[in-house]
């Protein structure tokens, strides 16, 4: 009981260096989203390729799927377009792009020289689709259901271990769920 | 003398600068001037999540210009303030709020301030109590008046 007098401010002491030594790994750039676990908000855009076809987010449901924002003023995105590119040669799932206030010419450019990993381009000229996903910095990733739920977003260029660890067993488990109900 | 150098400092920073501070926000402003009172109210408690440490009244980051648009859009349509602040936070979360909401993740954080004085003023409590039974069998022990 005497001894408390000592230890209990080493104690905590000790509490407040672990908390500001964990508050060291973590990257307050990343914003949490609070659209995980919600439903996907619903966007029909046109297709950044022909905008007489319209690329809408209903059509997904049913299968997991991946929306990619990126825009061809956005360095992240060049650096994780091999990324995205090796992924859709996986055909694991559809990876939908949201083109986010970008000239049109220039990112369908962009994916004639470097290649196309997007089954479909959505073009939000405004960014208006862009807040509705609380979208604040290009690239961005979001993981979507076959229910249409938000399972995952990831902010930062794609890599292939981002992939591999948080994408594939989530969109694994997503369909074992859809497939027992069905 | 001293006055006059002072105001004519003044007078020529606010020409050099006073024209940039405007230029952030190009749009033309509200006819009604409560609403334009509102707008740049709710512009100045929103945060631009680009540059994090700025409000959206502040930055020139394309985000900010959009979330201005989203504001002014809303404010036009007759959505009251806080109809504004959850359309935000729905889409980025509590960090968009400059003046944060009490919620139960972080109910510790503004508890913290009362619960410290309460913790502290017992200690005090305990301390002067023991203190003062210290002193009492001091008084009443065979060296009584000499400490």
């Amino acid at each position: 009981m005497k001894n408390l007098k000592y230890i209990l401010p080493l104690v905590l002491c000790a509490l407040l260096g672990l908390a500001l030594f964990r508050g060291l790994s973590l990257d307050p750039r990343e914003v949490p989203s609070p659209l995980i676990g919600k439903p996907a908000p619903e966007f029909t855009l046109p297709s950044l390729q022909d905008p007489s076809y319209p690329v809408s987010s209903k059509e997904l449901l049913g299968q997991p799927w991946v929306l990619n924002v990126w825009g061809t003023w956005c360095g992240g995105c060049r650096a994780e377009h091999e990324t995205l590119l090796a992924i859709s040669r996986q055909r694991t799932v559809p990876i939908i792009g949201l083109n986010w206030k970008d000239e049109n010419m220039a990112a369908q450019q962009w994916l004639q020289q470097l290649g196309n990993p997007y089954a479909a381009v959505a073009e939000d000229r405004i960014g208006k689709t862009a807040i509705d996903w609380g979208v604040y910095g290009a690239p961005e990733t979001f993981l979507i259901g076959p229910d249409g739920i938000v399972l995952y977003k990831h902010i930062a260029p794609m890599t292939m271990e981002v992939w591999m660890q948080e994408f594939l067993p989530r969109i694994e488990a997503a369909r074992a769920t859809a497939g027992s109900r069905s | 003398m001293i006055n006059k150098f002072l105001r004519a400092g003044l007078l020529a920073g606010l020409i050099a600068f006073g024209g940039q501070a405007l230029a952030i926000d190009t749009e033309d402003a509200f006819t009604d001037p409560a609403l334009q009172h509102r707008y740049e109210t709710l512009n100045r408690e929103l945060r631009c999540l680009v540059c994090q440490n700025q409000t959206i009244a502040d930055s020139n980051a394309p985000l900010a210009a959009d979330l201005r648009r989203e504001v002014r859009e809303m404010i036009a349509a007759g959505k009251t303030d806080d109809e504004i602040r959850t359309f935000m936070i729905d889409r980025y979360g509590d960090f968009v709020l400059y003046r944060p909401r009490m919620t139960a993740q972080n109910f510790l954080l503004w508890a913290a301030p009362v619960l410290l004085l309460l913790a502290g003023a017992a200690t005090v409590v305990v301390v002067v109590r023991r203190r003062s039974q210290e002193s009492e069998t001091e008084t009443n022990g065979p060296e009584a008046g000499q400490s």
